[in-house]
């Protein structure tokens, strides 16, 4: 009865929430300013977000609180203890997957094609920078100008951006007219041919550098300041992050998102409203591979270092993980499931695996970071049987009839 | 060019005993896809399992000194093997495709990905967990090869070797392929199977039971692709977790190229995609003159692939087929 009493009370006042809600937010920074390393309360900071999303306040003071939480908040509370850099390093790593899964979700969730080689446009961004900014440039084309400084990086997000966007749309032209399941196969045979032709470049022009990956690659750097710390790449991480957000936001809504929606739907009907289809469709393809190829630049400047395998079929299902997970065409669903699943890849498993070996003395083989395929496998078919979709659905724009009949029509 | 020509004995070889299994596990995705539709991912995965259980069967008769003569031994394995994935093959449709049969087509496509991952990591743990690696060495029970004169045929041609393990291997994929288009096409249950791919519903009118026929398809292919999947293993004796996967998607090119939903045609585009990719494998540096090399046979394979979907989606053999609203 009190109990009851209590969550009608919370579900009514935003105010109660509003308290509540920051209270959380104090506890669990604290816990995690305070504490010496708890991935527990890093959780909890991090649940924050999801708690504000289920909240009733106005969508301006949310984007306030997540904003205050995300810049100010989560670098201070971290910034506490001696393990600064490793709540970052996943912290980075996390915004990097929200940003490909949010770029995914635009070719499965909104236009409904199943992309099963996704990372090859996150490894075209990668090399797109790492070829330039590393001693490899200078060598290839015989000249000093190459390497190229840290503050090319700037441009060389958006550059990256478009090549994958440009890659995007070439594979796009011949692959968009095979139907479905097909396209499943077809663009999984191109995330392995992309992996292997990079493999490879490194005769009989040294391009890639093959097998042995690109080194020395410039970290980014601005007015003399040069990023190099996890904590600082945040900041860059955070602020494309936001600008993602805020183009699949409008995108959604828009004449091109309504028109993948449509296709998604049923593909003859769209096309017999006078939907192009090649055209709705390639526009998913480049914008989505552009997401992943501005996030490329950022993984390859922050590690330094990129070769052909962090770029596997396993990385292109996890990212597809992220958006089953959450829910296909959620944003805020994708969100949270590239959150889960990289925080359970990073930090989950590792935590869990430690705690079992020096508690348990298991077999390494039993370990659970070696589970990962086992654990993929789980979540897509429990998620697909239970649940298609997703933790967070993704809800359509609600339109107000009234409205609609007010507006004055233009052909009088 | 000279090279080419004389090779090419070793490679007709190498590329019919690589499209064998190419064919026969092309048959699972496309009897699956003739009837549900579905690309059945996890069909690879079972594929590698049957390698795994062969291996681990045959092992274990080594282990428990249980001597046989050899051809007793492989039949005997075979048949267990094909029973066991046979088996798997039901489980799966039970537990991931059956309860999404009405769902939109992404979501099964989902689950087969899923069930595909959840197979490779727990033959992966058993077979770390019984011999410390995930990659595993069997012993053959055929050794010896034979040579083939070819030479003695026409003079530009080199010899060509087979090993026995491969004579069997063509042997026993021939003999399932002859039994399996007598089982569909003469058959009171083939039938069954081809009313179902035509028309479910129409089917389930005349009185076939629709769910019998999906397990039964289902037995049938995973049983040969696990059967298979120890041959092979016997042939290349080393295999690991993630073997499946590729060839798989390589024996679903196969099922395209011949016509998907057709037999026959994953039989011939089977063999036909062995031999060019071995073919391709052996050749490629030299026809371009060492700027494209033996690495790209599977960027090859891909690529025929791709343009047979893109040219020819109804495949060699296949009809044409209107998408109705």
């Amino acid at each position: 009865m009190e109990m009851s009493k209590w969550s009608v009370m919370m579900k009514d006042s935003p105010k109660m929430q509003l308290s509540m809600l920051l209270l959380f937010i104090l506890a669990s920074s604290a816990s995690v300013y305070f504490l010496e390393r708890s991935v527990t309360a890093f959780l909890l900071l991090l649940g924050s977000l999801l708690l504000l999303h289920y909240t009733s306040l106005s969508n301006r003071l949310k984007w306030i609180i997540s904003l205050l939480l995300l810049v100010v908040i989560i670098p201070f509370a971290t910034s506490g203890g001696t393990s600064q850099q490793d709540y970052m390093e996943v912290a980075v790593q996390t915004g990097i997957y929200i940003a490909m899964a949010l770029g995914l979700n635009i070719v499965v969730g909104f236009a409904g094609l199943l992309d099963l080689g996704f990372v090859a446009f996150f490894a075209i961004g990668a090399y797109t920078y790492g070829i330039f900014a590393s001693p490899q440039a200078a060598q290839l084309f015989h000249s000093d100008f190459f390497p190229l400084a840290g503050t090319w990086f700037w441009p060389f997000i958006i550059i990256g951006g478009l090549m994958a966007a440009l890659f995007g749309i070439l594979l796009g032209i011949p692959v968009l007219r095979v139907k479905g399941d097909y396209l499943a196969i077809v663009t999984l045979g191109f995330g392995e041919i992309i992996r292997i032709v990079f493999n490879n470049m490194d005769k009989p022009v040294n391009i890639t550098n093959g097998a042995q990956g690109l080194s020395q690659i410039n970290q980014p750097e601005i007015f003399g300041f040069t990023f190099s710390l996890a904590s600082q790449f945040y900041f860059i991480v955070i602020a494309i992050l936001l600008i993602v957000i805020i183009a699949v936001r409008r995108l959604e809504d828009s004449k091109l998102g309504r028109s993948w929606k449509a296709i998604r739907e049923d593909e003859i009907a769209a096309q017999a409203m006078g939907i192009p289809l090649v055209k709705t469709k390639l526009w998913a393809f480049a914008l989505g591979a552009s997401f992943s190829g501005m996030m490329g630049v950022v993984f390859s400047a922050k590690n330094m270092f990129v070769d052909p395998s962090s770029f596997t079929l396993i990385e292109s299902i996890t990212i597809l993980v992220m958006v089953i997970l959450g829910g296909m065409g959620s944003v805020p669903g994708v969100i949270l499931g590239a959150t889960i699943i990289s925080v359970l890849n990073l930090q989950i498993l590792t935590e869990v695996t430690n705690f079992l070996t020096q508690n348990f003395s298991i077999s390494d083989t039993l370990s659970p970071m070696k589970m990962q395929r086992l654990i993929f496998g789980v979540v897509l078919v429990l998620i697909a049987i239970y649940r298609p979709k997703g933790l967070i659905t993704a809800k359509p724009k609600k339109v107000d009839p009234g409205k609609l009949i007010d507006q004055p029509t233009t052909d009088k | 060019m000279s090279n080419i020509l004389s090779a090419l004995p070793q490679v007709l070889v190498d590329g019919l005993t690589l499209g064998a299994i190419y064919a026969v596990v092309a048959l699972g995705y496309t009897m699956v896809y003739g009837i549900l539709e579905l690309i059945n991912f996890a069909h690879g995965e079972i594929f590698m399992s049957g390698a795994f259980i062969g291996t681990g069967l045959l092992l274990s008769l080594g282990v428990f000194g249980i001597a046989m003569p050899a051809w007793i031994t492989l039949i005997l394995i075979l048949l267990l093997t094909a029973l066991l994935t046979g088996l798997l093959g039901i489980g799966i449709e039970r537990l991931a495709y059956r309860p999404l049969r009405k769902a939109p087509r992404l979501i099964p496509l989902i689950s087969a990905i899923g069930i595909s991952f959840i197979l490779q990591d727990l033959v992966r743990f058993f077979a770390e967990f019984k011999t410390g690696n995930y990659i595993v060495t069997g012993t053959t029970l055929f050794e010896g090869k034979v040579t083939i004169p070819f030479s003695s045929i026409i003079g530009t041609f080199h010899n060509a070797t087979i090993k026995n393990n491969t004579l069997i291997l063509i042997g026993i994929t021939i003999i399932i392929m002859i039994l399996l288009d007598i089982f569909v096409n003469r058959t009171k249950w083939g039938t069954a199977m081809r009313a179902v791919a035509q028309d479910q519903e129409t089917a389930a009118l005349m009185s076939i039971n629709v769910n019998k026929v999906i397990s039964l398809t289902f037995f049938i292919g995973s049983a040969i692709g696990g059967a298979t999947g120890f041959l092979f293993a016997q042939q290349y004796a080393t295999i690991d977790p993630y073997i499946g996967f590729i060839l798989g998607l390589k024996a679903f090119t196969a099922a395209v190229l011949g016509g998907i939903g057709n037999i026959r045609g994953a039989m011939f585009g089977g063999l036909i995609l062995g031999v060019l990719e071995v073919f391709a494998a052996a050749n490629l540096s030299t026809i371009t003159g060492g700027v494209i090399g033996s690495e790209y046979k599977d960027v090859f394979a891909f690529t025929i692939l791709i343009l047979v979907l893109i040219f020819k989606p109804e495949g060699l053999f296949g009809k044409s087929v209107k998408e109705k609203v």
